[in-house]
């Protein structure tokens, strides 16, 4: 049995666990990170790379805004720049309707800066050609982008434990309790990791470490589908999103073409697959988006796990039952390309009670308290 | 107990070579009406592989020793025909419990199955080395469907590298068919060979079928050389020249064409899409699907039989498909004569003595043989060098094959890691110092192999998610 | 590749960047290439020529493009009458 004294343990080294535990140890703070499988090898790593803003609730947005200057020197951050690209991400329409929603949206949104543009007809025809003729519009945003996540999460990880932070893989948490004011987690027999504070970023297995500590904090599981072709010749740039969802993708710069849209099943012990659909659903979707694309081959088929909340949001703070615990998970899809900025936001609320992006949207007992009190903004 | 087999059993074969063609034979027997799927035109798996319907030569000329036993093979398939649901032409490109999902020349479909027979053979197991994606360097089997199935060679002038059994029967064929040989290049040494022979004493046809030809390559001049190491082929739009290593100094030698090959690797990936338990063989050097000697994986319901479950030759194959199938046949509730099971098992169990003999005349080559540079492509899909692989060993500390993949990409290219993935795991141990059965397995993935984007009609259909 | 034996099958004809030539039936489409062309294809990173390697389906290194849009895997696909190919580093392109 290993025995581990810290301040802070985290339990998950998804892209979350790992900025959370990097941030805090860039202000000195002793983190031990405890991770099931290899870190970054969940969600964080195998999704599908979108690094955008748009579409996200105006809550999310501050986090997106924060995170956004990181990604574009992550570099100096992690010491790779995860293949990001400043690419654009655009929402396609199929129909007025969808147009007029892109165009609310932009107007919702106006006070965080995303410079979206709406397009149709001769003007979206000519910028991009690629796309099929029921495509007639879509909204434009110059700044967002996309970026490697099998390279970016495990480089997280990996900055993590340069930057002094115990990264113990292989090792799941079976057992958490409280000892004191802190937290006794067990792998097995062979571990145990005392520590004053916890951070609960174990992904879509999030609610069930809550759980563990007693707290019910409600969630559920799916598993987006992604699938990848071969090298395609040069056909788009931009990263690609449809109103109303369904269909997203990007070709990468080696010219494959990776995308996605649904979901898979469970299969089993931590695992998930493409449900039977998948490759005629998204790979139909793709040749009718971008028709150049309808001689390719699919190489790869995969569906990763994630948690989903009842209104999309994720769960961030610190738990109102368990005084030291602090919960990030349930990212419903969209945690790529905020986790930079979730890190730093916990290491603020764990060193400091409070953090300078407002985050009170996220509180983890918003489902138990529906009437919570307003006067408790960060 | 014997009964009627009930509408609920599906059984499905996946392969319509010696095992799957044996295992249909059996299933077939016992009152059933089994799917069989192979990806090929015709059937007869690898080495009783046909030609298409235009050519005309002979068994004998196709098969040589072996036409009697190919004559029986395709004669039985004909007979089953009409008993069974045969599909060529049709690619098992994805496996979930239940269902097989598969590409055939009408289109996508899904096939149902109650009890699955993985019967898929195997492909060459490939070593690369500098210049191997050059064109004019084949694999092994490869250089021999060409003549098998087509009637050409790879070259006029050939060299084989790699090492096992196959070599000297490729040099042999080959050189019946008009082409020239420029040198045969065995990894293994003449000391493993002598040390492999009792071994393969169990079963003596075969070794004197071995021994033959090398006799008769031998008396035709043909350079055989022992402990030899491939350096590169090298040449600017083709190969023109072999150059390699033996302890004794450089050599080299001029061809158009190189076959590379060290002996086969099993095809696996349905087993484990299918969530079959793997165990690495170290006498194999592989991770193959666990199964006992009935040919019961781990999953209920799924039997394997034949090279799909670890290399054991064609004769092997036809036992463990027919036993296979038997052990269907008993979970499924239908009799099932014991003697026969018994004596089955006992034929397998003596091709896996005379196996082990083959794999001490001809051991894998170890990583610390190959002064692999690195420059060398190792995946050829997606054009990773071997100096890649070393530096995520060297600079992010892998020491595991999907973060490998994950990293550099290695096995994420069309072919799945079926080309590099036994020197990536055979580099990866080597350089982190782990043993091959500790550095993981690549695991399979849907598309079994690459699948069309849009095989369907292209409209954005409106269900959203 | 080298025509060696039982070759004494109906020729038919192909086309590569809309040049004719002769393959025999029976071929399949890597073999009617071969025996007349370098390569099949060009690999997409490093840009250099590829001629097949497995001829089993296994290795994906023998997708030809047709002139009608979708690749076929030249080893494992038999040729046809008037098949038209487009590869890149023959002559024609
Ligand atoms: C297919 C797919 C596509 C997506 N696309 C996008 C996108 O384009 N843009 C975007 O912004 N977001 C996207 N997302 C969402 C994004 O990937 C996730 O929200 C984000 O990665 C969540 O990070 P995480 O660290 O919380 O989760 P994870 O990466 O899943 O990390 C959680 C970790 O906790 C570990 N763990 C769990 N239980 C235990 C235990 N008991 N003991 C030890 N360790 C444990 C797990 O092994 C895991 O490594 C996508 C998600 C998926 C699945
Ligand atoms: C190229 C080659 C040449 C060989 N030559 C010789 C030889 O000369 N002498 C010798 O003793 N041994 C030879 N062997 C070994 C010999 O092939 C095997 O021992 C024997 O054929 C194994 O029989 P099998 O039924 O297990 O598999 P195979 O004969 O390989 O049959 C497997 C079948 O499964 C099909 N299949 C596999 N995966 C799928 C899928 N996903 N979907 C649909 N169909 C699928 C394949 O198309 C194939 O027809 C050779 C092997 C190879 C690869
Ligand atoms: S030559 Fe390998 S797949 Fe065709």
């Amino acid at each position: 049995m290993k025995n581990f004294d810290t301040d802070v343990a985290v339990v998950g080294a998804g892209l979350i666990g790992s900025a959370t535990a990097l941030a805090l140890r860039q202000r000195g703070v002793a983190v031990v990170m405890l991770e099931r499988d290899l870190g970054g090898s969940r969600a964080s790593g195998v999704n599908f790379g979108g690094v955008r803003r748009q579409g996200r609730s105006p809550a999310q947005l501050h986090l997106a805004a924060r995170a956004h200057p990181i990604w574009a020197d992550l570099k100096a951050k992690i010491g790779i720049d995860g293949e990001y690209v400043r690419s654009g991400h655009i929402k396609l329409a199929r129909s007025q309707a969808d147009l007029t929603a892109l165009a609310a949206y932009a107007a919702r949104v106006a006070d965080f800066d995303l410079g979206l543009e709406i397009l149709e007809g001769r003007a979206f025809r000519e910028r991009y050609p690629c796309f099929g003729p029921e495509i007639i519009g879509g909204s434009f945003c110059p700044g967002d982008g996309q970026a490697n996540p099998r390279l970016v999460a495990a480089a997280y990880a990996q900055a993590a434990r340069q930057a002094g932070c115990e990264v113990i893989e292989r090792c799941p948490v079976t057992g958490i309790t409280r000892e004191g004011d802190g937290f006794l987690l067990r792998c097995g027999d062979a571990v145990a990791v005392r520590a004053r504070r916890l951070v609960n970023a174990a992904g879509a297995w999030g609610a069930g470490i809550a759980a563990a500590l007693g707290d019910d904090i409600p969630m559920r599981f799916d598993y987006p589908t992604i699938l990848v072709t071969e090298p395609l010749p040069p056909i788009v740039s931009v990263n690609i999103g449809i109103e109303g969802g369904g269909f997203y993708g990007r070709q990468v710069e080696r010219g494959n073409l990776v995308m996605g849209g649904g979901f898979g099943v469970a299969s089993g012990d931590g695992a998930s697959r493409p449900d039977s659909g998948a490759l005629a659903r998204i790979g139909g979707r793709a040749a009718a988006i971008l028709p150049a694309t309808r001689h390719a081959r699919v190489i790869r088929i995969w569906a990763g796990i994630e948690g989903y909340t009842a209104d999309k949001n994720p769960f961030i703070g610190e738990s109102a039952n368990v005084p030291g615990l602090f919960h990030a998970f349930g990212f419903s899809g969209g945690g790529f390309q905020i986790a930079p900025a979730v890190g730093e936001v916990l290491c603020e609320l764990i060193c400091e009670g409070r953090s300078s992006t407002p985050v009170e949207a996220f509180r983890p007992d918003r489902f138990q308290q529906q009437s919570a009190e307003p006067g408790r903004t960060p | 107990m014997s009964g009627r087999p009930s509408p609920e059993i599906r059984p499905v074969v996946v392969g319509a070579g010696p095992a799957g063609i044996r295992a249909a034979e059996a299933l077939v027997a016992a009152g059933l009406r089994p799917v069989v799927l192979d990806e090929g035109e015709r059937a007869g798996g690898q080495i009783y592989r046909q030609p298409p319907a235009a050519f005309s030569r002979s068994r004998k000329a196709l098969y040589g020793f072996e036409a009697g036993k190919a004559e029986r093979l395709h004669a039985t398939f004909a007979a089953l025909r009409a008993h069974i649901d045969y599909r060529p032409r049709t690619l098992v490109w994805n496996a979930v419990p239940g269902e097989l999902h598969v590409m055939g020349d009408a289109g996508p479909a899904t096939v149902p199955f109650s009890h699955l027979v993985l019967a898929t053979g195997a492909t060459d197991r490939i070593y690369p080395f500098k210049g191997w994606t050059l064109p004019g360097v084949f694999s092994m089997g490869g250089a021999q469907i060409a003549l098998k199935a087509q009637g050409c060679t790879i070259g006029e002038t050939v060299a084989l590298v790699g090492t096992g059994p196959l070599l000297y029967l490729v040099a042999y064929q080959y050189t019946k068919a008009g082409a020239r040989i420029a040198v045969i290049l065995d990894s293994a040494r003449f000391t493993d060979q002598i040390a492999g022979a009792p071994a393969m004493l169990r079963q003596p046809a075969t070794l004197a079928k071995g021994l033959y030809y090398v006799a008769w390559l031998k008396a035709r001049g043909i350079m055989i050389v022992n402990g030899a190491i491939p350096m590169a082929a090298e040449g600017t739009e083709r190969v023109e020249r072999l150059v390699w290593r033996t302890p004794a100094g450089e050599g080299r030698v001029a061809c158009d064409a190189i076959a590379l090959g060290y002996g086969l690797r099993a095809e696996t990936q349905i087993a484990d899409l299918l969530g079959c338990r793997f165990s690495y063989s170290a006498a194999e050097h592989e991770s193959l699907p666990a199964s006992d000697a009935t040919g019961r994986t781990s999953v209920a319901g799924v039997y394997i039989g034949g090279d799909g479950a670890g290399i054991l030759g064609a004769d092997a194959a036809e036992a463990a498909g027919t036993r296979a199938a038997l052990a269907l046949c008993e979970d499924a509730g239908l009799g099932v004569d014991g003697a026969a099971t018994g004596a089955l098992e006992a034929r397998v169990g003596r091709w896996r003595g005379f196996r082990a003999g083959i794999r001490r005349a001809f051991p894998e080559p170890v990583a610390a043989d190959f002064a692999l540079a690195d420059d060398v492509i190792l995946c050829r899909c997606e054009e990773i060098t071997v100096g890649a692989l070393r530096a995520a060993c060297r600079e992010d500390g892998v020491d595991e094959l999907n973060r490998l993949k994950a990293l550099t990409r290695i096995g994420m290219g069309r072919c799945q890691g079926r080309m590099c993935g036994p020197a990536a795991r055979a580099l990866l141990a080597h350089h982190s110092g782990r043993s091959p059965g500790d550095v993981g397995r690549l695991r399979g993935q849907a598309p079994i192999k690459p699948m069309p984007l849009a095989p369907m009609p292209l409209v954005f259909d409106e269900a959203k998610p | 590749m080298r025509r060696a034996v039982d070759q004494d099958r109906p020729s038919i004809s192909f086309f590569i960047n809309g040049q004719r030539f002769t393959g025999k039936l029976g071929d399949t489409v890597l073999t009617a290439v071969l025996t007349q062309a370098g390569h099949l294809r060009t690999s997409e990173f490093e840009h250099q020529p590829r001629a097949g390697f497995c001829l089993m389906g296994a290795c994906q290194d023998c997708w030809v493009v047709t002139e009608a849009g979708p690749a076929v895997r030249a080893c494992s696909t038999l040729l046809e009458d008037g098949m038209a190919f487009v590869i890149e580093g023959l002559p024609g392109t």
